[in-house]
């Protein structure tokens, strides 16, 4: 029965993670390496990397930011409609990447109210950078704030207070207080952001118009590469892809380490519900 | 107001205004749109034989893969957790992987491996299975991508599950299949619901992965997510908006759902799908408490 169980699960493993990830390290690096290294070097590939590492960075900024402030707020604060703004934060974890796309089209597409008004602003949302970067924003934004929002509870309010009887400011008491306190989690929920903004696909697709040399991110171009039957392109930038995604997994296990003692409160504590 | 008051208010107001802008607006969008030409024309819309064939192939083979994880998921968590094997460790590192790749990359993968180019793919298909570009392809995608929901929802509970419970149940005289019935699955069921529930609903919504072994075709192999970009694709606003708001009706009664079998007896009434949404948080997270030695 063990020996079995064992077996199946070794099998359904290599089925779906082991074989799928071997193959397609074999298939990038079959032809050899000058084949990979051309690909990934290729002008498509490398504007691709660095759309994607511009968004990145600029969605795990804002993340940051406001992922902060909005976990704060939900930790420390009592307010009217705490439970709703709470619900909405989750939303985007439940929203197919294709939808969120089209909903940013139906609000800020052509005809439509804002649109207009972006038109006569002369600012371009749609089928550009700001627009990929929203959606981006849309689906990162629980990371941060759902893995503050927990730490945030669990380390209370004492320590921030007794910094304010010994008269620091706010901003004093955040970095010297605050910040110290809830920097793995940051990280870890930063190192998600990360993760996501990356491998996002669908609702960049959607939003970006997939414009060579403009608007196409990392992802964007394996697509590319792949539905014009450039197999051997789309392998080797999904295996760059992918290293990375090892490299992400391997940080998050070494941030999990050092957060652990704060982490496994965290995990312990209900989500706050006022 | 002191200082003090002033900030919070403004980070308050901060917080507000970016989620509302954020996440709230464009659902408001969509909402509006949907019903902008009134009922009848959604119903019509959803009615038309291809999305209507999109979205019942979406709900098939996401309760299929539902059923498949629930199975190999409540199955692999047990092995990892209750059994000491050779490369335990390592299989169970790879369990978060699939939320780290992304997902157009899992596509490519299982389409490399089972297409018909590839030694497993042209087996698969001299003995009739044809993977690629068709209902099994769907299925081994959102079986990718959702892997990691029932195994890492059920682990932290089967390891709180001590041994010994199932054993006081057999000193009482119990037989194994009443201490599974009456001990075990008692205590896992809210575990596997929730690893369940957010496997469906996240299957439901898959796009990139599917696209790529889909082959994206009308009436066979077109999930609902492919339909809806086909359609914006195609400037048809109309018909990508319906088959967008049942798929996020679909996926939001599923979460309704799942609240109300995991709530304990004794809590107020629901709060919102927030409770629900916190354990797949819950779920992405739980494996920090997993260090499982080998």
């Amino acid at each position: 029965m063990r020996g079995l169980f064992i077996s199946v699960v070794w099998v359904y493993f290599a089925a779906l993670l082991i074989g799928p990830i071997a193959y397609l390290c074999v298939q990038a690096f079959g032809g050899g390496l000058t084949v990979f290294l051309n690909e990934v070097v290729r002008p498509e590939a490398v504007h691709g990397f660095w759309l994607t590492a511009e968004i990145t960075l600029i969605v795990l900024l804002l993340n940051v930011i406001f992922g902060t402030v909005t976990a704060m707020v939900l930790a420390r604060q009592r307010f009217w409609g705490q439970t709703f703004l709470s619900g909405l934060i989750d939303l985007p974890f439940s929203v197919s990447p294709v939808i969120t796309g089209f909903m940013l089209i139906l609000l800020v597409g052509p005809g439509t109210i804002l649109g207009t008004w972006f038109g006569t602003m002369e600012m371009k949302i749609l089928y550009a950078l700001p627009a990929m970067i929203l959606v981006t924003l849309f689906v990162t934004f629980p990371f941060v704030v759902r893995e503050l929002t927990p730490i945030l509870l669990a380390i209370g309010t004492e320590s921030e207070e007794a910094a304010r009887t010994l008269g620091a400011n706010e901003w004093q008491i955040f970095l010297r207080v605050t910040l110290p306190a809830i920097r793995w989690g940051m990280i870890y929920g930063a190192t998600l952001t990360i993760a996501r903004a990356i491998g996002e696909f669908g609702a960049v697709l959607v939003v970006s118009g997939n414009i060579l040399q403009l608007t196409q991110t990392a992802t964007l171009h394996i697509y590319q590469s792949y539905v014009d039957f450039n197999y051997v392109g789309a392998y080797a930038v999904a295996a760059v892809l992918l290293a990375v995604s090892f490299l992400i997994l391997m940080i998050l296990e070494l941030v999990k380490t050092r957060s652990s003692a704060v982490t496994e409160q965290s995990i312990s504590i209900p989500m706050v519900q006022p | 107001m002191s200082r003090h008051a002033l900030t919070a208010l403004a980070l308050r107001s901060a917080a507000i205004g970016y989620v509302l802008c954020l996440i709230l607006l464009p659902l408001t969008a969509i909402g509006f749109q949907s019903f902008e030409d009134g009922l009848t024309r959604f119903l019509d819309d959803i009615q038309q034989p291809q999305a209507k064939a999109a979205l019942i192939l979406t709900i098939e083979a996401a309760l299929l893969t539902t059923m498949i994880n629930a199975v190999f998921g409540t199955l692999s968590a047990w092995v990892l957790v209750r059994y000491d094997f050779p490369g335990r460790a390592f299989l169970n590192a790879l369990v978060d992987l699939p939320f780290a790749i992304p997902t157009l990359v899992a596509g490519i993968m299982i389409a490399a491996v089972y297409g018909a180019t590839s030694p497993i793919g042209a087996w698969l298909l001299k003995g009739g299975i044809e993977v690629l570009y068709n209902v099994p392809g769907i299925v081994l995608a959102m079986l990718f991508v959702t892997m990691p929901f029932t195994i890492r929802a059920l682990q932290p509970v089967l390891m709180e599950l001590e041994r010994d419970q199932e054993e006081a149940a057999y000193t009482l005289g119990a037989t194994p299949w009443q201490a599974f019935r009456r001990v075990t699955v008692p205590s896992v069921l809210p575990g596997l619901l929730t690893g369940v529930f957010l496997t469906f609903v996240r299957a439901l919504g898959e796009f990139g992965s599917v696209v790529i072994v889909a082959g994206n075709i009308p009436l066979k192999t077109q999930v609902a997510a492919v339909y809806v970009y086909g359609e914006i694709e195609s400037y048809n606003p109309q018909g990508a908006t319906s088959v967008s708001v049942v798929v996020l009706i679909v996926s939001f009664l599923a979460l309704m759902l799942l609240e109300r079998l995991t709530r304990p007896p004794d809590e107020r009434l629901p709060v919102l799908l927030t409770r629900v949404l916190n354990a797949q948080w819950l779920v992405l997270h739980s494996n920090s408490k997993l260090k499982i030695q080998n």
